[in-house]
């Protein structure tokens, strides 16, 4: 069995980043692979623009951005397979793929990246009632088609969920001819960013109906229309709301859920927020020698955060094949989310071994206004700072310092929350 | 006096504006900094948007080549530009940046594409 130092699943951003982070570090012998016929994962459909915006300097599409990684990776000579997917990975690291040149494969690996990203909530998981006609979409499976498959999706659509694919995709369907009514939202907010509020829907004067669900669907062999109904404070639809919208296409919006099959059969603890795998400040699963990173691990909206998050992951890995031995003494403390922070990323830190500064995403429970997100050590407040608006579709972040736990060296507890300012 | 509602996408708090407009003098409230001041006065006199779209394109493993207009074109343009992205080809194998169309809808704007696409293998 051939054995390599790092091999990274998965040709995303966060795939491709993490991957260059680690040959920059010094390893060489680094193997990417990936399912798709391309590099770029779900870049390639990404056709708008607004990517890069924190990395560049400026807006680029997201075959652009991915194209920048792309060479960077091919100009460092990294070796990567296409149409080669992943299909289990073992504790010891011996990872068995499929492609179409090499049949079946078996390597292994000192260091493993999980880099899968994310794939959409299936429409099975919602629960609409009626047929199931042609013409329901989920929001990026229309757009794969529309954009690199070159199909015309519809030409009266309704959009379920305002994620910020059904809202890009309200507007490439505008732009494209076709009449978008409505988009509706379950929740009295929009999980999308609100420049893809302004730029896709207010733009075009297209509705965004919160607190409303589809709650029929017409139409036997092909949608013909839908009923939306507002729902209340425990998300039931109120009866009497009922708006009929003649239809030929549903577009579903409805959440993304990282990939995350093959991270639970090599055993390591998930997360029940995030979906993904609990890391540490290292970025390391439960299983040393395996990192995560990307949408595989929590759910982005910036590629800027996924690409600085995976570089951070490659670097790590890099590290670990280098220096094989543990760390002899190490002081392992989880770090709690209270009051309104859902969750973060990571979820435990090594204060003994972190580098001078963690990076601690997460994301809030409900829209917010005038609160501070508070850092707690062993019930002790060490930091506040204000904030005048906090959304669950902005990722928010604060920075742990190695210093400013000098005086804590007993500590076992940190806490990240909200607290009225 | 014409007044205008906005909301700043200058950064994530997404002020909410207040634009009041008489003959040539722009006034703009509830920004919290300046940069929502500039975006209000750009946004009422001449908005603009970068438009992205995909054209046809022949003899490649792919059906479309993703595209967008170099800069942001005026926003009462955006549908005449699809129009002639719409009617648009192009050949592989296409490079990042290669023109699509020259001048489109005449704002002096070019359409070039945003994807490498090799010729079929
Ligand atoms: C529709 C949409 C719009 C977005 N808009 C923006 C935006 O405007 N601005 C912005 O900054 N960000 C945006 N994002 C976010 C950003 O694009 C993503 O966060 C980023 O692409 C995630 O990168 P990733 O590498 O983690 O995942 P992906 O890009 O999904 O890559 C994962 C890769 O892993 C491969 N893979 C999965 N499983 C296997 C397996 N078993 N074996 C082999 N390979 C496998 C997949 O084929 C894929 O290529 C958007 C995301 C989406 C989905
Ligand atoms: S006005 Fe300033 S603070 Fe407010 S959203 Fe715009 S850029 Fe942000």
């Amino acid at each position: 069995m051939k054995q390599h130092d790092i091999v990274v699943i998965g040709g995303g951003p966060a795939g491709l980043a993490a991957a260059i982070s680690a040959k920059k570090a010094g390893v060489s012998d680094i193997l990417i692979l990936e399912r798709d016929s391309t590099l770029g994962g779900i870049l390639n459909q990404c056709i708008h623009n607004g990517f890069g915006l924190h990395t560049f300097k400026e807006e680029l599409t997201g075959p652009e951005y991915a194209a920048r990684f792309i060479k960077e990776a091919q100009d460092m000579e990294i070796p990567y397979r296409l149409g080669a997917m992943v299909l289990s990975i073992t504790p010891e690291k011996v990872i068995t793929y499929m492609s179409k040149s090499e049949g079946l494969v078996q390597i292994s690996a000192k260091a493993v990246i999980l880099a899968m990203g994310c794939r959409e909530r299936p429409r099975g998981a919602l629960n609409i009632p009626g047929f199931r006609p042609a013409g329901i979409y989920s929001a990026g499976t229309a757009q794969r088609l529309m954009n690199i498959d070159g199909y015309s999706v519809g030409k009266e659509v309704v959009i379920l969920g305002s994620g910020d694919i059904g809202l890009i995709m309200a507007r490439r369907m505008t732009l494209e001819g076709a009449k978008v009514k409505v988009v509706a939202e379950l929740m009295p907010y929009s999980g999308g960013l609100k420049r893809n509020i302004v730029q896709c829907l207010n733009d075009y004067g297209i509705p965004l109906l919160l607190s409303h669900t589809v709650v029929g669907i017409d139409g036997k062999d092909r949608l013909t229309g839908v009923t939306i109904a507002q729902v209340d404070a425990n998300r039931q639809p109120i009866p009497g709301t009922e708006i009929h919208y003649d239809c030929d296409t549903l577009l579903l919006s409805c959440g993304l859920i990282p990939e995350n099959e093959l991270t639970r059969e090599i055993g390591v603890e998930m997360n029940r927020v995030t979906s993904g795998p609990n890391v540490d400040d290292k970025l390391q699963t439960g299983v040393p020698g395996v990192f995560a990173c990307g949408n595989v691990l929590h759910v982005h909206d910036l590629v800027d955060y996924v690409s600085s998050e995976a570089a951070l992951a490659g670097a790590n890995a890099a590290a670990f094949v280098q220096n094989e031995k543990t760390a002899e003494k190490t002081h392992k403390v989880v770090i709690k989310a209270e009051n309104g922070v859902r969750y973060t990323v990571p979820q435990t830190i090594d204060v003994e071994n972190m580098s001078d500064s963690v990076t601690v995403r997460f994301r809030v429970a409900d829209i917010y206004q005038n609160r501070s997100v508070c850092v707690y050590y062993d019930g002790k407040k060490v930091s506040s700072r204000k904030k005048r608006v906090l959304a669950p579709g902005e990722m928010e972040q604060v920075v742990l310092k190695k210093n400013s736990f000098a005086d804590y060296p007993a500590l076992s507890e940190i806490v990240i929350c909200t607290e009225e300012a | 006096m014409e007044v205008k509602n906005l909301t700043c996408i200058g950064c994530p708090m997404g002020c909410f504006l207040t634009v009041s407009i008489e003959d040539d003098r722009i006034g703009v409230e509830g920004n919290t900094c300046p940069r929502g001041a500039d975006y209000a006065k750009k946004e009422v006199t001449n908005p603009t948007r970068i438009v992205t779209s995909s054209v046809r394109v022949n003899g490649a493993d792919i059906a479309r080549v993703s595209v967008k207009t170099a800069s942001d074109i005026p926003k009462g343009k955006i549908f005449d530009c699809m129009k002639e992205i719409s009617a648009a080809q192009m050949d592989a194998p296409v490079s990042i940046g290669d023109v699509v169309i020259e001048n489109c809808a005449g704002t002096g704007v070019a359409v070039i594409a945003t994807k490498n696409v090799p010729c079929k293998k």
